[in-house]
């Protein structure tokens, strides 16, 4: 025992190793009255390492080569030990990822996370969901199945509708005039070095900000504000060990969904691997109908609710922009709510009502990107991408005007 | 909050009610997986009648021996017929662009087609053949119409022709629409005898299609159940530390 004290101290004199341990973990206070929302955060982590993982152990097998790249994840399905599981365990997992992020992001719209003084900590949240979007997009491209291939083309298309200089710019990012083996090793490269590592960082990055500011919570009060005599927040335990505790049992539910999927349904439907995937990509043969994985999907259905050109403007330009417009405003977040309160248990009946619609309004748009369109599901993305940017551009107006019950000083379990 | 949520999943639900919606209608294929002699019956006709055009190029002869429990002997003598070695995958000398000249479209790989188009879709698909003198084989489908592929089962199905009926649409024409199928010219196998074959061959293809899909569902039991023990283990820590906190 005395030589590991010895050593620990040998390390704290040369790197601020307990330090580090103490200001994150051990001596890192959080709310008391987390709920079942606030798992999501370390599942999010959880799932990033799993992907890191398994995605390093598919690389040593896969061929970024259109001749082979299919035959290459085939190779694994079949041929590597235990490559299936390895396999399955990124794909669920990619899905497992978004999952978990749209939870952890509505937990934050729940308690008001992203209001003050959390701006910064909601920012380089939304940076991480862009950069996992382009994750996962470069990702899809690599198994160089049909709708790998008819999926990257029909989202690098959209880049060509920009006006005047639309063509180019898809040129530049296919690297090709069409999808080809080209933008597979360009995706590649992305896929594995530069996004994953942008990733990693900009978490770190996000917890910095957390701990510099501190968790919020279901109450939406600042622990903070109620010290004891040693400036430990009164409603405050450390996380480590109380919430270390707590998130394994968090983890071990979450894997047991995990496994689920992964051992029993890991085409998830359909929706996990989409089953045209199954076929190698032809650039001559277009699938009958082509919709991105579930994850893209309200967006897409945003995209195409677009359907009037207004003056030089193509719909499908117009069509982008709203869609690039839906992912930005949730940047904007933390100054379009006006509220004088944080959680939603404080809040009136316009807010909660909003809150709710907004969540129909995603979900719906999310089935509705999944289908071939008609005249009345059209109808019905155009309502859902109106209720989407209502609930955002009038924020400021509903959250000033509604009614809000008196928060507590101290949480309420 | 929980009466929120609720009321969120009461209003979404008619939207996954919408999303299970119907298609073409499918015969059910009801194949089982564990059931070795409908397997290797599936490979053997597969070998016979899908590998003159077809590859199935994913997979490995011994590894189908290995796991559908037939001997690497028996698979050289029964199921190897052009001097292939036992690992090798099972592939086949007709190329991509001879099948295009003489087909129109290259018969696909079909080591995965079960995974691509469902076992039902498979199972009805090589069912409902009937003849068709406008096209290039004699056959159109009921399910894939206008297939380029002629009807390489039909000594032992037979031949089928359709039955249409005539249906008068709300501006007063008259369409004919495919009804059904009835037997023309009985095949070398009775109908139920037909069925099971092409039920094996089907079995056969969706095994293919994932041949480690036995191995990770049992798998996937033993790896719920130490969650579930890990579980109980994980909460009682939990709730230990938990007592102090008020």
């Amino acid at each position: 025992m005395g030589m590991l004290v010895n050593f620990r101290d040998w390390i704290d004199a040369r790197f601020p190793l307990t330090k580090m341990w103490e200001e994150h973990l051990s001596k890192y206070y959080a709310p008391k009255n987390f709920n079942f929302w606030y798992f999501f955060g370390s599942l999010a982590l959880l799932v990033l390492v799993l992907q890191i993982i398994t995605g390093i152990f598919l690389t040593m097998n896969y061929k970024p080569d259109a001749t082979q790249a299919f035959a290459s994840v085939e190779y694994i399905m079949r041929d590597v030990d235990w490559g299936w599981l390895i396999r399955y365990m990124h794909s669920t997992g990619a899905s497992a990822f978004f999952i978990v992020v749209y939870l952890h992001m509505f937990r934050g719209l729940l308690y008001g996370s992203y209001k003050g003084p959390r701006e910064l900590l909601w920012i380089f949240g939304m940076m991480i969901y862009l950069a996992l979007m382009a994750e996962a997009f470069f990702g899809y491209l690599l198994p160089w199945g049909q709708m790998s291939y008819w999926g990257a083309q029909v989202i690098i298309s959209l880049f060509g509708a920009i006006p005047v200089i639309g063509d180019d710019l898809s040129l530049w990012i296919r690297g090709d005039f069409v999808i080809s083996d080209v933008t597979l090793n360009r995706f590649f490269a992305l896929h594995v070095i530069a996004v994953p590592f942008v990733l990693a960082i900009l978490v770190v990055v996000h917890i910095l900000a957390l701990h510099e500011v501190g968790s919020n919570n279901p109450d939406g009060i600042e622990i903070k504000k109620n010290k004891d005599e040693n400036g430990i927040p009164k409603d405050g335990i450390p996380f480590h060990p109380y919430y270390s505790v707590k998130d394994i049992v968090g983890v071990v539910v979450f894997l047991m969904f995990f496994s689920f999927v992964m051992f029993f349904v890991p085409e998830g439907g359909g929706y996990f691997l989409e089953s045209p995937n199954f076929e190698p990509a032809d650039p001559l043969k277009t699938p009958e109908h082509i919709a991105p994985v579930w994850y893209f999907t309200p967006y897409y259905a945003m995209l195409r609710a677009v359907t009037i050109d207004i003056g030089p403007l193509s719909a499908k330009f117009l069509g982008v922009i709203v869609m690039g417009a839906a992912v930005v405003i949730l940047f904007f977040l933390p100054w379009l709510d006006r509220s004088p309160v944080k959680s939603i248990r404080y809040r009136g009946p316009i807010c909660k009502t909003m809150l709710a619609l907004f969540v129909v309004a995603f979900i719906t748009l999310g089935w509705l990107g999944t289908q071939p369109p008609t005249d009345t599901k059209t109808m019905m993305a155009q309502i859902g991408t109106a209720v989407y940017f209502a609930f955002f551009l009038l924020m400021p107006i509903y959250t000033k005007i509604d009614s809000t019950k008196p928060v507590p000083d101290r949480v309420t379990g | 909050m929980k009466k929120y949520l609720l009321s969120v999943l009461l209003l979404v639900s008619p939207v996954i009610a919408l999303a299970s919606g119907g298609g073409v209608h499918l015969d059910r294929a009801n194949i089982d997986p564990t059931n070795k002699e409908s397997l290797q019956r599936g490979a053997r006709t597969f070998v016979n009648y899908c590998m003159g055009c077809h590859s199935a190029k994913y997979e490995r002869y011994n590894r189908l021996g290995r796991d559908l429990g037939i001997s690497d002997d028996d698979i050289i003598q029964n199921l190897m017929f052009t001097g292939e070695k036992i690992g090798d995958q099972m592939d086949i000398s007709m190329t991509r662009e001879m099948g295009k000249k003489w087909f129109g479209a290259a018969p696909p790989d079909l080591t995965l087609v079960a995974r691509v188009r469902g076992i039902d879709w498979l199972y009805t698909y090589l069912r409902t053949f009937y003849q068709d003198d406008s096209r290039p084989f004699g056959v159109n489908n009921q399910v894939f119409n206008n297939v380029g592929m002629p009807n390489v089962l039909w000594q032992l199905q037979g031949t089928q022709k359709a039955v249409y009926e005539t249906v008068v649409d709300d501006e007063g024409h008259e369409h004919q629409v495919l009804e059904g199928l009835e037997l023309e010219k009985a095949g070398s196998q009775t109908p139920a005898e037909f069925d099971r074959t092409v039920r094996d061959l089907v079995n056969f293809l969706a095994y293919m299609g994932e041949p480690i899909k036995q191995q990770r569902q049992s798998l996937g039991i033993k790896v719920l159940l130490f969650l579930l023990v890990f579980f109980i283990f994980a909460y009682l820590l939990k709730k230990e530390y938990w007592k102090d906190v008020h």
